[in-house]
């Protein structure tokens, strides 16, 4: 008995370091989503289908290419920043004032297009960077590098963010601006050019967590599917636009997947997630912490 | 400084100022007095861009604010406390000056605008970490006029500064009027509070649906029948 409680002690301690490794990442995905929302009051659907063509453009310029991840990882991260703004000029610009179910529907439609192209142009071929990071071991216990990497990158890219928002002039009026559009002129500001700064930031968070996740994940034109759903999960729990409640909630549904993983198999962790989802949208609809207004 | 001439504006199908002329002089206080509904702050949502005319120009020193985009005018020296006073709520005190100073001319000068308006608003400092919305009403005035100067206009539009205010912070708005009006700045101010506006400008326009009705020096409007009737209540 006692044995079997020692590893168990073990696993648990494992499932729950490998849950905080899982949950930065999901944070980070869960902040570009909030960034979006909170400051342009628009849902990018298709957030996770710009992951997934940030995760080919690293397929590409690592295997194809033969460029250095480190130099590939930038250039991915500008690429699908800039495919941020493009989608924001192209498609939520026109539709800013429209009924929010048309700017759902219209990058609803942006998924399909980017499925359909990726599926196209790449095939459904499940591809990876062939980099094969080595397992950490302490004690019993058993980490992936690649987790650790990309927990830590995350955390980098949040405080990044969390630094440009709080320092700058320009993050400053990121955070202004959801609180009262119409007098943003009065302050100087324009308006347009906020929000195309926001959707390059939100398109360069995608990047990053397709840099990261290229080294845990194969890519294949419905990855995107894999964890897009969580993301909004996350963020509608911890309350839609609610950073910090983003956060938070990133974390609870990592341990959730993690812990949950432990007594069956990971698919199980993935259930008892979206089942605490359920649960929790008739206990606080609004979120862990509502939307701060 | 300012001039308007033949200004039609109003929000969709409705007109809210017609055929207006309006001038302030460099060094000048101004005030505009007139009912509820009368076009008062139309007229400075007009001027300061967050409405554009249907008709009529404006010019700020020669400068054509008309054809200048809203977020540029406040780049010519004009800046505008509105109604209510808009502040940014879940932002800091600190953080609510600096939007005031986003404009690219602003920025440089950023620590010492913030003196300036620590110097003529010293609560404001003590508060300086405090999100804006936890305010009291006269505090949060004293934000909003400070977020304004921020920018280092020439012109300051002060829409109804002493709505809402207990009787006793009103008189400190005013107070303040004439300290702002020492720095130099020219003031156009809309009021209810007909007596005390009039004691703290040179001048006064008296609007009533969407026109001016009457305009003259404080000392006038004191006099002229139309205003003691109307607004004075003698």
């Amino acid at each position: 008995m006692q044995a079997f409680l020692d590893i168990f002690d073990i696993y648990l301690l494992e499932a729950v370091i490998n849950g905080i490794l899982l949950g930065g990442v999901l944070a980070l995905l869960a902040l570009g989503l909030n960034l979006i929302f909170g400051v342009i009051d628009v849902t990018w659907i298709c957030y996770a289908e710009l992951v997934m063509i940030g995760m080919y453009a690293m397929y590409f310029l690592v295997q194809y290419y033969g460029i250095s991840y480190f130099i590939a990882a930038p250039l991915t991260i500008l690429l699908v920043a800039i495919l941020g703004a493009l989608l924001h000029y192209l498609v939520i610009a026109p539709l800013l004032t429209a009924p929010p179910i048309n700017q759902l529907l219209a990058t609803g439609g942006v998924l399909f297009v980017l499925q359909s192209f990726a599926t196209v142009a790449f095939g459904i071929d499940f591809r990876n960077l062939g980099i094969r990071l080595p397992v950490l071991a302490f004690g019993d216990m058993n980490f992936s590098y690649a987790r650790l990497l990309s927990f830590l990158a995350a955390l980098v890219g949040m405080v990044a963010v969390y630094l440009f928002m709080t320092r700058t002039f320009t993050g400053t009026a990121i955070r202004a601006i959801s609180q009262d559009r119409q007098i943003m002129a009065l302050m100087g500001v324009d308006t347009k050019r906020i929000y195309l700064i926001t959707s390059a930031i939100g398109g360069g968070l995608a990047g990053l967590a397709a840099c990261l996740l290229v080294l845990q994940y194969d890519v294949h034109p419905f990855v995107g599917l894999s964890f897009g759903p969580i993301t909004f999960l996350i963020c509608v729990l911890g309350g839609l636009g609610n950073f910090i409640g983003g956060f938070i909630a990133a974390f609870v549904f990592a341990e959730i997947i993690s812990l949950g993983g432990l007594f069956s198999d990971l698919e199980w962790g993935y259930v008892l997630a979206f089942a605490f989802f359920i649960v929790m949208m008739f206990i606080r609809p609004a979120g862990l912490l509502a939307r701060r207004r | 400084m300012l001039e308007l001439r033949g200004v039609n504006a109003g929000y969709g199908t409705f007109q809210a100022l017609f055929d207006l002329n309006l001038d302030v002089k460099a060094g000048e206080a101004v005030g505009v007095i007139g009912p509820n509904g009368a076009g008062k702050t139309t007229l400075m949502r007009v001027i300061s861009g967050l409405i554009r005319p249907s008709r009529g120009s404006i010019a700020m020193e020669g400068a054509d604010v008309v054809a200048t985009p809203a977020h540029k005018i406040v780049s010519l020296g004009i800046a505008h406390v509105p109604e209510n006073r808009r502040l940014f709520p879940q932002l800091t005190v600190d953080d609510n000056l600096k939007m005031g100073a986003f404009m690219k001319e602003a920025r440089g000068h950023y620590a010492e605008r913030q003196e300036v308006v620590f110097d003529l608003f010293p609560r404001l400092k003590e508060r300086r970490h405090q999100m804006a919305g936890t305010m009291s009403g006269g505090e949060q005035q004293m934000c909003a006029i400070g977020r304004a100067l921020m920018s280092n206009p020439k012109l300051l539009l002060l829409d109804e500064p002493s709505a809402g205010l207990a009787p006793v912070v009103v008189q400190q708005v005013f107070e303040l009027m004439k300290r702002i009006r020492a720095r130099g700045l020219t003031v156009l101010i809309v009021e209810q509070n007909v007596q005390q506006v009039l004691r703290v400008v040179d001048r006064a326009y008296l609007i009533e649906a969407g026109t001016i009705r009457a305009s003259g020096t404080s000392a006038e409007m004191l006099a002229s029948d139309t205003v003691k009737e109307a607004y004075l209540g003698v």
